[in-house]
């Protein structure tokens, strides 16, 4: 497998990161380079194996949490807004996406 | 007192509960070297206002008679961990001036327990790397020669504590980020298992890997701060494990079963594995390593050969695993809520790109390519869940391994540490060097890094030490009783 500058744009547009062409060529010989040593995992054989998400799962059930559907928080809206970078009358402003 | 910098955790808790100094003053004399000593590059960000409060409410207490083992002593955090009176950036552009509007839990339990903030430490962007290169705000220097790189991605972390400019602090661990840097700079530094520590508050890199831990001059101290961090979290932090916080303080110097004074750790059975004694290890760290274990062995440790066959492969299924959930969790960094929004721009989806592009570094974007690309349509059993379905095998090794033996040890790197600049043209080069850190993480087993000596050059180098699950009290122990044997961990680099 190699991936091309094709992949590279899909993946990119994707991933919503714009590259210069050179920073897209520097990129796929970079990918290329990685993928090259991801190949030996194609060789161990997994069949029955189920995939592990959280790890201590290997000695014992772990249920992830849902926490009741309360409020438990104050509002704090500016100071959760005093880091956007366009903000007016407390809502976060964006560029037009409806003519 | 004017030598403060040179005390640990628990004699300067002792100095400034016997008044012998104040807890201002330790914050004091600990911002001033951290300023004569910036060049270093350890320190992003500090707020003596906020400091010297903390401080100044630490003394108040004190004064009113209350005792504790953190009470008044400055610590500082990893730029990961999100604070309300320090910018937090991640070592990324794209946070440049985040305020946050809350503390990290772990910050949270930290402070509640009278510890005081000196500050944020660099790291590698978003905790990428293992040099500390990866920083949009410059390198760090090792203290040990300042040439070479202090490892990552907590690198400011171990800095901090190798060049005394704080007593300990804290780091994360996704792949080896506290246990590398803390080899690098020879000090002692611990990742507990994983869901021991809380997430909440520390900036997202791979949610299924990310630990917080310790890193101080001794396992001791790391004692006192992971019994502080440590314990559930269980409305904030969907993996965080509901197993009670221990006092791992207690732990260190309880005699085990059949201990003797001479021979502290007789009946611990220490594993090595013959893929971590490997041609791949230089022989400098490798000389280094196996004095060490001949130390252990002196205190009453038995040796035994133990295999953790797909080693190799925890690279390949890390760097699978780690950019899948990174390029998930980045996804939020759109410059609308927070962040960098790029200045010109053509419509929505122009201005994400734009503000990603600029706000991330190469090896962010990298990962997030990485990521996209191995969770995209067609690729995503081929990749993903077939790293996650060998992670579990990884992880039953290690089972297989722990029924033959107590810990298992090896070197912490293959290397000490390298030159500015001699691997960040080559990002396959920096994966490969995590390799005896890797497979710990998948695993989410606690391990530490215990400094054993010096390699080529006269650089540091660390054991590794891994234990089983919730083993970190046993782990401590055995760092413990070597480092009341040896005095590697009280070596300090020439002029710090």
């Amino acid at each position: 497998m190699s991936l091309t500058q094709s992949d590279i744009g899909r993946i990119a547009n994707l991933a919503r990161l714009e590259l210069s062409s050179a920073q897209s060529e520097t990129m796929r010989s970079q990918l290329n380079g990685f993928f090259d040593i991801v190949e030996q995992m194609n060789a161990v054989d997994t069949t029955g194996v189920e995939p592990l998400a959280h790890p201590t799962a290997v000695i014992d059930h772990v249920s992830l949490r849902l926490r009741p559907d309360v409020v438990s928080e104050p509002d704090q809206r500016e100071a959760n807004q005093k880091s956007a970078p366009a903000v007016e009358r407390g809502l976060f402003l964006v560029p037009k996406v409806i003519e | 007192m004017n030598d403060l910098h040179t005390l640990g955790v628990g004699e300067l808790a002792s100095a400034i509960a016997d008044r012998k100094t104040s807890s201002v003053e330790a914050a004091q004399h600990l911002l001033a070297r951290a300023k004569q000593h910036s060049a270093l590059g350890a320190y992003l960000a500090v707020n003596e206002d906020a400091t010297l409060a903390q401080a100044r409410a630490a003394d108040a207490r004190i004064a009113a008679g209350e005792r504790s083992p953190l009470l008044g002593v400055p610590l500082a955090h990893k730029d990961i961990f999100v604070t309300k009176d320090f910018v937090t950036t991640a070592g990324s552009k794209m946070l440049e001036a985040y305020q946050s509007p809350f503390d990290a839990t772990v910050v949270q339990r930290l402070a509640a327990q009278g510890a005081v903030t000196l500050g944020k430490l660099n790291c590698d962007e978003f905790a990428m790397g293992g040099s500390n290169e990866n920083s949009a705000f410059g390198a760090v220097r090792n203290p040990w020669d300042t040439t070479r790189v202090p490892g990552g991605s907590s690198g400011g972390s171990a800095v901090a504590v190798a060049a005394r400019l704080a007593p300990a602090v804290t780091g994360t661990d996704t792949g080896g980020s506290i246990r590398q840097p803390a080899s690098f700079c020879g000090v002692t530094g611990i990742k507990p298992t994983y869901g021991r520590c809380s997430r909440y508050g520390m900036v997202a890199f791979a949610s299924s890997l990310d630990q917080a831990g310790p890193m101080a001059r001794s396992a001791a101290d790391c004692a006192v701060l992971l019994s502080a961090m440590a314990g559930p979290d269980l409305d904030r932090d969907s993996t965080s494990l509901d197993h009670p916080a221990e006092d791992y303080t207690t732990l260190l110097s309880r005699p085990r079963e059949g201990a003797t004074a001479a021979q502290p750790l007789k009946g611990l059975r220490i594993g090595l594995p013959k893929e971590f004694f490997g041609e791949g290890c230089a022989p400098d760290v490798l000389a280094t390593v196996r004095a060490a274990l001949a130390e252990y062995e002196k205190l009453g440790a038995t040796l035994v050969d133990v295999s953790l066959p797909r080693t190799e492969l925890s690279i390949p299924v890390y760097y699978i695993i780690a950019p899948a959930e990174a390029s998930s969790n980045l996804s939020r960094f759109d410059g609308v809520k927070f962040g960098h929004r790029a200045a010109k721009y053509d419509d929505l989806i122009d201005m994400y790109k734009k503000s990603r592009s600029e706000g991330f570094g190469p090896e962010v974007q990298r990962r997030i390519m990485i990521g996209t690309y191995v969770l995209s349509h067609g690729y995503y059993d081929a990749y993903y869940l077939q790293a996650q379905k060998i992670r579990r095998l990884i992880a039953q090794d290690f089972q297989a391994a722990f029924a033959q033996c107590d810990l298992i040890a090896g070197p912490v790197a293959p290397t000490v540490a390298w030159k500015l600049g001699e691997k960040s043209d080559d990002p396959v080069a920096n994966y490969l060097a995590d390799i005896y850190t890797l497979s710990t993480s998948l695993a989410g087993l606690p391990g530490m890094s215990v400094p054993a000596g010096f390699g080529a050059g006269g650089l540091p180098v660390g054991l590794q030490l891994v234990g089983n699950y919730f083993q970190e009290g046993p782990l401590l122990q055995a760092a413990h009783a070597f480092q009341q044997a040896t005095d590697w961990h009280t070596r300090a680099p020439q002029g710090y």
